[in-house]
């Protein structure tokens, strides 16, 4: 790909022994929502901080429009960076935070106090420029740092879990809002998360990352309905995971019984023997009485019920499977929640089904 | 009432600690020039006759310019060292932070007898510029105490911030991290003053013949007569080092205010 914005090509990082970054390929294209996932110490922010230019990189390059990066200091590189704690300048305005990278600029003062007030229209505090950076709220001190960001008009804008001091309800707000004003200014923005649902929500391209190691690089429905390993199945949402072997005649799945072997999908290509076989909650379900199931159906009974209000969860014990299956239900009008020890008949899918080779069935 | 008991010993505690200081204004404006009770009425003559003394005027010149020399030098030395120790990761650091904070604990007359023993065998005279010296090593523990409280609270961060935003290294220094512990400056600066001014030891050791408030006061002691001047200086000493420290506690609290911090009280 030569039109990407940014190229990554075997970037490495060690820190004294530590190996932090263990060859990271990757092409972002402009205007994308790309999103580094993965547990803390998985190296995502490390990578971050090295496209941002605050980390030497030990090998492979980084080209960002086509240049390589090395060597280029942060203020001379065309990206912005979000701050973890936003770092806002506490002891100067909001004006004055948001205008702090045009303070170099050629622009008249007339000009500059304009692309002010556009920047924190944008954000929506308009109404807020002389206020004391220290009297915000954190979700205003966010919009501050969005805006203080994005007036350079960088070619790619750099989150670092930008939205981990928010409150649930804010961090919702914020996430529609980030993808609202990404689609706005049109700008790369890179995001990092531990969050999968936020990286679920917000992107159009995920990288999961392992250990220094980018996992699966995908758009966020393949990343959830065709994990590439069973540890990117874990990490993304819930997944059951049953024991199950491939043989010539067809997969056996403990507790379901025997599957066509094309039927389900392999995203490591077929391998006959033991295999992990996953299954995520949503595509199964409890069929009342007078349904009847479209695909497969088994009987089980329920170990334990979990409300949650528009949905509930249900635990079902089958015979042969060495854990209960988790599945959720969605809570409509007629339909009663069952209870714990009740029989129970349960539909499943084997198109939904996702074949790991080579691994167990039981939980790591 | 419990309490009852504690309450008497924190007033004698108090009562010991402050009622010789009192004593100080009191005899500064006795008209008497024995200082003993009963009081002879109030004069504020002493204090014509201490501006009046020309020894005094040179030692209070003495002083002055070496409290304001040895706070100038120790809080710069105190911002290289504060700000290193708290940015950077160097090999045997707390070895080198421990060396630097060490004459904060190191008897003040092994130092003074130290420092003398050296500059002889440098075969340098003791004079105004060696007691700044003496002071700024003093002063350096004091100065770095404060001002690492200044730097420590500070994100990382904002540095990094500034330097996205266009900033250089240097350029984000200036910019906003010196912005911000200005008021650790102030305050570093006002507490090396107020130790330098109220310093004997060291200074009795490396004065020479250009002696300081202090040691100049201690030499006052052997004439009875002159008795009453030194506790009008002593009340303006003692004066001004409180509303010294006032500002710059006053300074310190406006500090951490201004940088979003909690006041954790104290000031080392």
């Amino acid at each position: 790909m030569t039109d990407a914005l940014i190229s990554l090509q075997g970037v490495q990082k060690y820190y004294g022994e530590y190996h932090a970054l263990r060859g990271i390929d990757a092409e972002i294209g402009a205007g994308e929502f790309f999103s580094l996932l993965g547990p803390s110490g998985c190296g995502k922010t490390t990578l971050l901080r090295a496209i941002a230019g605050f980390e030497d990189i030990s090998g492979g390059q980084i080209l960002l429009a086509g240049r390589d990066m090395a060597g280029v200091a942060p203020n001379k590189r065309p990206t912005n960076m979000v701050f973890q704690s936003y770092a806002i300048f506490p002891h100067l305005s909001v004006e004055q935070n948001v205008g702090f990278g045009l303070r170099r600029s050629d622009l008249s003062a007339a000009e500059k106090t304009h692309a002010i007030g556009a920047a924190l229209e944008m954000v929506g505090l308009g109404h807020l420029g002389k206020r004391a950076a220290h009297a915000l709220s954190g979700g205003q001190r966010q919009r501050v740092a969005l805006a203080r960001a994005l007036i350079l008009k960088p070619k790619v804008l750099l989150l670092d879990e930008p939205l981990s001091a928010l409150d649930r309800k804010m961090r919702e707000e914020m996430q529609v809002e980030l993808i609202k004003l990404q689609r706005e200014v049109g700008i790369t923005f890179i995001l990092v998360t531990h969050d999968q649902e936020e990286a679920l929500v917000m992107s159009d391209r995920i990288a999961v990352m392992f250990e220094g190691e980018i996992a699966q690089l995908d758009d966020p429905e393949v990343l959830y309905r065709r994990p590439a390993t069973r540890r990117v199945a874990d990490f993304i949402g819930v997944m059951n995971f049953l024991p199950g072997q491939a043989g010539s005649g067809g997969l056996d799945v403990a507790g379901l019984g025997r599957v066509e072997i094309d039927a389900v999908h392999w995203p490591q290509g077929k391998v006959l023997g033991a295999c992990a076989v996953g299954l995520r909650p949503e595509t199964m379900s409890l069929l009342y009485e007078g349904e009847v199931a479209r695909a497969r159906e088994v009987t089980g009974v329920i170990d334990e019920v979990v409300y949650y209000g528009d949905m509930t969860y249900y635990d079902v014990r089958l015979d042969g499977a060495p854990e209960p299956l988790r599945l959720s239900m969605r809570n409509v009008v007629g339909r009663d929640v069952l209870e714990v020890g009740a029989q129970a008949r349960l539909a499943w899918d084997p198109r939904a089904m996702v074949v790991f080779p080579g691994e167990g069935g039981s939980p790591a | 009432m419990r309490m009852r008991p504690l309450a008497l010993f924190a007033g004698l505690y108090l009562l010991f600690l402050y009622a010789p200081i009192i004593l100080l204004p009191l005899f500064a404006f006795n008209d008497g020039t024995v200082i003993a009770f009963p009081l002879q009425g109030f004069t504020t003559r002493w204090f014509i006759d201490l501006a009046n003394t020309p020894d005094l005027r040179e030692a209070t010149g003495n002083s002055l310019i070496i409290a304001c020399s040895v706070a100038v030098l120790a809080t710069c030395l105190g911002l290289f060292a504060a700000r290193a120790a708290t940015r950077y990761t160097f090999p045997l650091k707390g070895g080198i932070m421990g060396f630097i904070m060490l004459p904060l604990v190191l008897p003040e007359v092994i130092v003074a007898i130290s420092l003398l023993v050296t500059l002889s065998q440098l075969g340098l005279t003791t004079s105004i510029y060696t007691i700044i010296l003496g002071h700024t090593l003093l002063c350096m523990p004091f100065a770095i105490a404060i001002l690492q409280g200044s730097f420590s609270g500070l994100d990382q961060s904002l540095e990094e911030a500034a330097m996205d935003l266009g900033e250089t290294r240097t350029g984000a220094f200036f910019a906003v991290i010196l912005p911000l512990v200005v008021p650790g400056i102030i305050a570093s600066l006002l507490i090396c003053f107020i130790i330098s001014l109220d310093e004997f030891i060291i200074a009795f050791f490396l004065s020479g013949n250009e002696p300081t408030l202090p040691v100049y006061l201690w030499g006052q002691l052997r004439f009875p007569a002159r008795l009453p001047i030194v506790m009008a200086l002593g009340t303006i000493l003692v004066a001004l080092s409180i509303l010294l420290l006032v500002v710059a506690n006053a300074l310190r609290r406006y500090g951490l205010r201004r940088s979003g911090q909690d006041d954790s009280g104290g000031f080392l």
